[in-house]
C-alpha cells in the first residue's frame, strides 16, 4: 500500500517535471547495460539426489586456485554438524539437514551465489564492479572494486565475502559461475565433478521446464516449488527439494527484484535531474526575493 | 541587540585539562588508525561477512553527516531566507559542517578495503547505485564547504600576510591574490550557498535510501520506502539543535556570554520541525502496521522506543516551553536530546536494525572501532578550538560604534 502511493507520487512528480520542461519524449535509459539474454545459462540443483560427498567443494577450490586439503579429506562428514556458509576461502559449501522421519533421508544442500537475474550487488556497487553477463553469471571486476562492501549489505542471500584480514588489495569473493571455464566451453567445475548428477547445467528456460517436469513425474518425491524461478525476480541457480525450502534455511524472499524499490526512489529523486535543478531554482528565487525585500526596507529607513 | 557584533579570533591558552584528555583520546584513535592501515580491517574491527558495516559507517558516516546538518540549515536560514540576525551563527555552523564532513570523508576512506581507490567513483559511474549518489554528493559538498570557508581565511590574512624568512618577498603578491580571491568569492558566493543546500538535501535523503536495498535484512520498524524522507526531516530538525548545543559549549569554554536571544530564536523553530518528523515517523508506523513489533521485548523494540520518546517526544515538549527556550541550560539539554535522538536513529538504521539471514555471532564494535570513532570526534573538537582561536569565527560584542549593525561578510 505504501509502495503504491509512493509510486503514484513518483509518477505525479515525474509528470509534473515533464510538463514543466516539455521533455515528454526521449526517455533517458537509466538501466545498466546488463540486459538479460534469453539464452542465459543456469544450474538446476536437485537436492534429493545429493549425497553430500563435497567433491564440488574441492573442485571449486581447485578451479579457483584456492588452498585446499586433498580430495580424500572431503569424505569427513563431521563438518555437517554445524551449518557453514561460503566465505572468501570457499566459494561453495554443502550443508546437511537431518532426516525428519526414520524412513526418509537427510537432505544435502549445496550453497553458492545464486546469480540473480536482477542482482542487488550489480545495482548497489558504487563503481559498477559487478555485472550480469550474457551467459547468466554475475561476476566481479577486481580492478574497479574499492572495498566498500555495500554489495554484502545488499545481497539477499548473504553471499559476497570480503578478505577482512588483508591490508592491501582485499577482494570480494564469491562464486563466479566458473566464468573463465565456461568462456572456453568447459563446464563449471562443480557441475563437471558431481558424481550423482545433482547439478544440471543448461539454458535457464529449459531448466525451469525440466524442474517442473520432474515435479510432475514424481509429485510424492518433490516439494512443489522451484526455488529461484521467481524469487527476487528469478535466479540462474534453481533448486528442487523434498521439503519446504524454509526448513532447509533458504531465505524467505518475495518475487520482486532484489534491488527492490531503491532504484525507483533513486531515479525518482533524480528524474532527468529535474528535482535538484528545480530546487536550486526555487531556492535562488527565494534568496533573490528576500534580498530585494530587505534592501527595499533599508532604503525606506 | 544594540551591541555591534563582529567575528574575531579568540586568543586563549589552547591547553586546558579537557583539551589534554581530548588529545589523549585522539592519540589512541590515531594508533588504531595506523593499525588498521598496516594490518587490515579485520585486525582492528569486529566486522565479518555477516556484518559488513559497523560503527565506522553507522556512527562516523551516517550520524556524522546528519549532525553536520547545522551547516546547510543555518545557510538556508541566514542567507536564503535572509534573516540577518542569524548571520552570527552561520560561521560556527559552517566550521562544524566543514570539519564534520572532512571527518566523514576520512572515516569512509578508513572503512574502504581499498582506501587508495577512493577516487574510483569519479570516473567509474553506476547511476543505479545509491551509494554512488551519496558519495558524489558528499564529495562535491565538501568542496563547496571549503569554498564557503575561504572568505574567512582571506578575511584573516588580508593585510596581515607575513611569511617568515626569504618567503617574505612574496607577501605582497599573496596579499594581492587574497584580495582578488575575496572579491571574486564575494560576488559568486550565492551560487555555492544554494548549491550547498541542494546537495545537502540530496545526500541527507539518499543516506536513508542506502539501507532500502538491504530489504528484509533490516528490521521492519526501520525498513520503509520513505526512509529518505525520514532521513531528510531528521537532518533538518537536528541542524539548529546542533548549532545551539555547540554555541552554548563554545561560550562556556571561552568564557563568553551565550547568545541566548539568537539561540532561543533558533529553538522556536525546532519544535515544528520535530513535530513534522515525528508525524511522518508515526504515520509510517501506522500505515505499515509495524507497531505490532513493539509488543515484543527485544533490542530493536527498546531502541525504537528510546529513539522516539527520548529523542523526539521529550525534546519536542521541551522546545515548546518558552521558559526552557530562554535559559541556556534548558536549551542545551533539549538540543542535546535531539542530537542524541538522531544519533541513535542513524545507529539503529545501520547497525541495530541490520539482521543478517545467516547469523553466527552478533555484532558489537571492538575496542579499536570505538577508539577510532572517539578519536575522530576528539580531533574534531580540538580542531574546532584551534580554528576558533586562529580565525574570525565566533562573534563577540565590539566596543565603539560602526554604521552597520552586523558586519559579517560573505558567509
Amino acid at each position: 500500500m505504501a509502495n503504491q502511493s509512493r509510486r503514484d507520487f513518483l509518477k505525479t512528480s515525474a509528470l509534473l517535471g515533464a510538463g514543466i520542461t516539455g521533455l515528454t519524449s526521449k526517455p533517458v535509459k537509466a538501466a545498466p547495460k546488463n540486459i538479460l539474454d534469453e539464452n542465459r545459462m543456469g544450474v538446476l540443483v536437485d537436492t534429493t539426489v545429493c549425497i553430500g560427498c563435497r567433491k564440488c567443494e574441492w573442485a571449486c577450490k581447485t578451479a579457483h586456485n584456492l588452498p585446499t586439503q586433498p580430495l580424500e579429506s572431503y569424505d569427513d562428514r563431521s563438518v555437517f554438524i554445524n551449518m557453514r556458509r561460503p566465505d572468501d576461502k570457499s566459494l561453495t559449501v554443502v550443508n546437511e539437514y537431518p532426516a525428519q522421519e526414520s524412513n526418509s533421508f537427510p537432505v544435502n544442500v549445496k550453497v553458492q551465489c545464486m546469480h540473480c537475474d536482477k542482482p542487488a550487488c550489480v545495482s548497489a556497487c558504487i563503481v559498477g564492479a559487478f555485472s550480469k553477463e550474457e551467459n547468466g553469471s554475475v561476476i566481479w571486476d577486481g580492478d574497479k572494486c574499492i572495498g566498500c562492501r555495500y554489495c554484502m549489505v545488499a545481497c539477499p542471500f548473504q553471499v559476497p565475502a570480503f578478505e577482512f584480514e588483508k591490508a592491501l588489495q582485499p577482494e570480494i569473493r564469491k562464486c563466479d559461475f566458473c566464468f573463465e571455464r565456461t568462456k572456453i566451453g568447459k563446464l563449471p567445475a562443480c557441475v563437471e565433478i558431481c558424481p550423482m548428477e545433482v547439478l544440471t547445467y543448461g539454458r535457464r528456460e529449459d531448466l525451469v521446464e525440466l524442474a517442473h517436469h520432474k515435479i510432475s513425474l514424481y509429485p510424492e518425491k518433490y516439494y512443489n516449488h522451484v526455488f529461484g524461478e521467481y524469487e527476487v525476480g528469478g535466479t540462474s541457480w534453481l533448486y528442487l527439494a523434498s521439503r519446504d525450502f524454509s526448513e532447509l534455511q533458504f531465505p524467505k524472499l518475495g518475487n520482486s527484484p532484489a534491488p527492490g524499490v531503491s532504484e525507483a526512489i533513486q531515479h525518482g529523486i533524480f528524474a532527468y535531474f529535474i528535482p535538484p535543478i528545480a530546487l536550486y531554482a526555487l531556492l535562488g528565487g527565494v534568496m533573490w526575493l528576500n534580498k530585494n525585500r530587505k534592501s527595499g526596507e533599508e532604503e525606506q529607513l | 541587540m544594540s551591541e555591534n557584533m563582529k567575528p574575531v579570533p579568540l586568543p586563549r591558552k589552547y591547553f586546558t585539562p579537557t583539551v589534554i584528555i581530548l588529545c589523549l583520546i585522539a592519540l589512541v584513535g590515531i594508533i588504531f588508525i595506523s593499525a588498521r592501515l598496516l594490518f587490515g580491517i579485520g585486525a582492528v574491527t569486529n566486522l565479518s561477512n555477516q556484518y559488513p558495516w559497523g560503527i565506522w559507517i553507522g556512527i562516523d558516516v551516517a550520524a556524522g553527516v546528519a549532525l553536520a546538518a547545522g551547516g546547510f540549515t543555518t545557510a538556508a536560514l541566514g542567507h536564503i531566507m535572509h534573516k540577518e540576525e542569524y548571520h552570527l551563527i552561520t560561521r560556527p555552523a559552517l566550521l562544524t559542517a566543514t570539519l564534520g564532513y572532512t571527518f566523514v570523508a576520512s572515516s569512509v576512506a578508513l572503512d574502504l578495503g581499498r582506501y587508495y581507490y577512493i577516487w574510483h567513483p569519479l570516473i567509474m559511474w553506476n547511476g543505479n547505485s545509491v551509494l554512488f549518489e551519496v558519495g558524489m554528493c558528499v564529495m562535491i559538498y565538501l568542496m563547496v564547504l571549503y569554498i564557503e570557508f575561504l572568505p574567512i581565511i582571506t578575511e584573516r590574512f588580508i593585510g596581515r600576510v607575513n611569511l617568515p624568512g626569504f618567503l617574505g618577498k612574496f607577501n605582497n603578491q599573496i596579499d594581492k591574490l587574497l584580495r582578488v580571491l575575496d572579491k571574486g568569492l564575494n560576488k559568486t558566493m550565492f551560487v555555492f550557498i544554494i548549491a550547498g543546500v541542494v546537495l545537502s538535501c540530496l545526500h541527507q535523503s539518499s543516506l536513508g535510501t542506502l539501507m532500502v536495498i538491504a530489504g528484509q535484512k533490516m528490521h521492519p520498524l526501520w525498513q520503509t520506502p520513505i526512509l529518505p524522507l525520514l532521513f531528510l526531516l531528521s537532518a533538518v530538525s537536528v541542524g539548529f539543535p546542533m548549532v545551539i548545543f555547540e554555541s552554548v559549549i563554545t561560550s562556556k569554554s571561552f568564557g563568553l556570554k551565550p547568545e541566548t536571544n539568537i539561540l532561543s530564536g533558533l529553538g522556536r523553530m525546532v519544535a515544528p520541525l520535530l513535530f513534522i518528523y515525528l508525524s511522518f515517523k508515526i504515520g509510517d508506523m501506522v500505515i505499515r502496521k509495524t507497531f505490532v513489533y513493539l509488543t515484543e521485548f527485544n533490542t530493536a523494540s527498546v531502541m525504537f522506543v528510546i529513539e522516539i520518546v527520548l529523542g523526539i517526544v521529550l525534546p519536542l515538549r521541551l522546545f515548546m516551553s518558552p521558559s526552557i527556550r530562554r535559559s541556556p541550560l534548558g536549551l542545551s539539554i533539549a538540543a542535546f536530546l535531539v542530537i542524541f535522538g538522531v544519533f541513535l536513529n542513524r545507529m539503529n538504521n545501520f547497525i541495530v536494525a541490520y539482521t543478517p539471514p545467516y547469523q553466527f555471532t552478533s555484532y558489537f564494535p571492538s575496542i579499536g572501532e570505538i577508539s577510532v570513532t572517539a578519536g575522530f570526534i576528539a580531533l574534531e573538537v580540538l580542531l574546532f578550538r584551534a580554528f576558533v582561536m586562529i580565525f574570525p569565527i565566533v562573534s563577540i560584542p565590539q566596543p565603539g560604534t560602526s554604521k552597520t549593525k552586523f558586519s559579517v561578510r560573505g558567509v
